[in-house]
């Protein structure tokens, strides 16, 4: 469109322009701001103006021990911040051969499966809520508390858990920890067909979705985009799978990849592995085995000298630690792949040609965790 | 493919690409940056079929400073890390062969000052404009904010 155009007959003038939506704008959850480039109400360009919330976490990291790194990693992305201090830990102990207990890796498997549900429960939450549906955002919510109970139980906090450590756990779980995922199972299943019931099936919000932000296969993978966002596009991504870590090549689970790549795509991706995590879930808690929750390390871990990558299944999608080390007691460069920085690269694409309100739609399918992408 | 085949596969594209294999996680190439662009086309579209870069990292390696680019194939499933270092400041944009740069070279800007060329939106990404240095860099001091320790 040019810049101008002056109609003849009514003499209305017609421009681009542009507007903010936020830095403070109650459907990015966050401090994110977008510059968007209008044509009417039409979408042609999306600038993303990040920084709001950076801390300079890969700078902090430099100076701090790999003890202490843990501890940043769940600022990040906090809603998976168990997942985020499990990526610190197995990159820590694959580049010292640390060996953890099959008991560690399967409380580590069990909570990285209730924190992605507890995430997607509150990414559910708010998608209605964005959409238009306040009622939503209640249900979520009364089934996220239970998780959060037992995170409060055996981890001590009920968000920003830090119960990773280089070597294992910081303590033994609860006794009740059993008991209580076993009750939180058994009300979830009768909770998220309630979840479709309510909203999946829903006309308006179908109608607010399908066909809104179509994601191609090749532009998701050149944008580097994972986790259930990529997936809605068919793309086989789940690192999971992939380069399986803890007990994830014990459990059998399927892998959800759904052709279409629209919003309601990547909508339906989550609420299809919300089941699978309960699957994964279900095999292992009973089957917690005997062992030792820790493997006894120093207080100061210095790596050898050397690259080392370990990339995880966050809620968001594949999670990258890379640590340069020179053998010293403090990374000389850490580096964090995070999955809401690559899923944000393509927003702009995506939404070009919809309107305002479908680009609230297009952002809570692709579930941005604002800290995550400032770092 | 194995690490010695995707070594004999680039070799065969160019000179001056230097391998290692033993001691590292994944093959690791270090690539002068006259040829970094010919590199990943020939990464992206060659028989090694590299499409998804995750991970783009400047990092400070003291004389000089370097970017490090991971990538992995969708199809083969193996991952490969490019290594590129530059004594000023410059390198050129791989923006248009992997759009998943558009965003990381900004932050590499920001965050380690190092240049790229031909990228459309060289700006700060996370920073203010009007920010004085570049606070990844080795040599950067911040006497207000930062902590030593």
């Amino acid at each position: 469109m040019t810049t101008t155009e002056i109609d003849n007959n009514t003499g209305l003038v017609t421009q681009e322009y542009k507007i903010n939506m936020g830095p403070q704008h109650p459907a990015a959850h966050g401090v994110l701001r977008l510059v968007l480039t209008l044509n009417g109400e039409i979408i042609e360009k999306v600038e993303p103006d990040l920084g709001y919330i950076h801390r300079g976490i890969e700078k902090m990291t430099e100076r701090d021990t790999y003890k202490q790194i843990v501890h940043l990693t769940d600022r990040l992305d906090y809603l998976s911040s168990h997942i985020n201090n499990e990526a610190v830990c197995l990159a820590v102990e694959n580049a010292l051969e640390i060996e953890v207990s099959d008991r560690v890796k399967v409380i580590r498997t069990i909570i990285g499966e209730l924190t992605r549900l507890a995430s997607h429960q509150l990414w559910w939450g708010v998608m209605g809520m964005d959409i238009g549906a306040l009622t939503t955002f209640m249900y979520a919510f009364r089934d996220r508390e239970l998780i959060n109970d037992i995170m409060e139980e055996t981890c001590g906090t009920r968000l920003t858990m830090n119960y990773n450590k280089p070597g294992g756990l910081m303590f033994d779980i609860h006794p009740n920890f059993q008991k209580r995922v076993k009750e939180f199972i058994k009300q979830f299943k009768v909770s998220l067909p309630e979840y479709n019931t309510l909203l999946s099936g829903n006309v308006i919000f179908k109608k607010r979705l399908q066909g809104i932000g179509y994601m191609s296969k090749e532009d998701a993978i050149a944008y580097g985009v994972s986790g259930p966002s990529a997936r809605g596009s068919n793309i086989s991504c789940d690192v999971r799978k992939i380069h399986p870590y803890s007990a994830y090549d014990k459990v059998d689970f399927k892998e959800i990849l759904i052709e279409g790549g629209d919003s309601y795509d990547r909508y339906m991706v989550r609420m299809f592995e919300m089941e699978e995590s309960m699957k994964i879930i279900e095999q292992l808690i009973d089957n917690i085995p005997e062992g030792d929750f820790e493997t006894k390390t120093s207080a100061i871990l210095k790596l050898p000298k050397g690259e080392y990558y370990q990339k995880v299944e966050s809620a968001r999608g594949e999670f990258g630690v890379f640590i340069v080390s020179d053998g010293k007691k403090s990374p000389y460069r850490m580096k964090f792949r995070s999955p809401g920085f690559a899923n944000l690269s393509i927003l702009d694409k995506i939404s070009r040609g919809h309107k305002i309100a479908d680009l609230v739609a297009i952002m809570s399918s692709l579930d941005f965790v604002i800290p995550d992408i400032d770092r | 493919m194995t690490n010695t085949e995707l070594q004999t596969l680039m070799s065969s594209w160019m000179d001056g690409l230097e391998f290692a294999d033993e001691g590292v996680q994944h093959l690791t190439i270090t690539v002068g940056k006259e040829n970094l662009r010919n590199l990943m086309l020939k990464l992206r579209d060659g028989e090694g079929a590299f499409d998804y870069m995750f991970s783009l990292t400047a990092v400070d390696w003291g004389k000089e400073r370097g970017m490090v680019y991971h990538l992995e194939s969708t199809k083969h499933r193996h991952i490969i890390v490019v290594h590129v270092t530059t004594d000023d400041e410059v390198l050129d944009s791989i923006h248009d062969i992997y759009p998943t740069a558009i965003l990381n070279e900004r932050e590499a800007f920001d965050l380690m000052g190092i240049t790229f060329n031909g990228h459309p939106d060289l700006r700060r990404l996370f920073l203010q404009d009007d920010w004085v240095g570049h606070p990844l860099r080795k040599d950067y001091v911040d006497e207000a904010n930062m902590i030593v320790r």
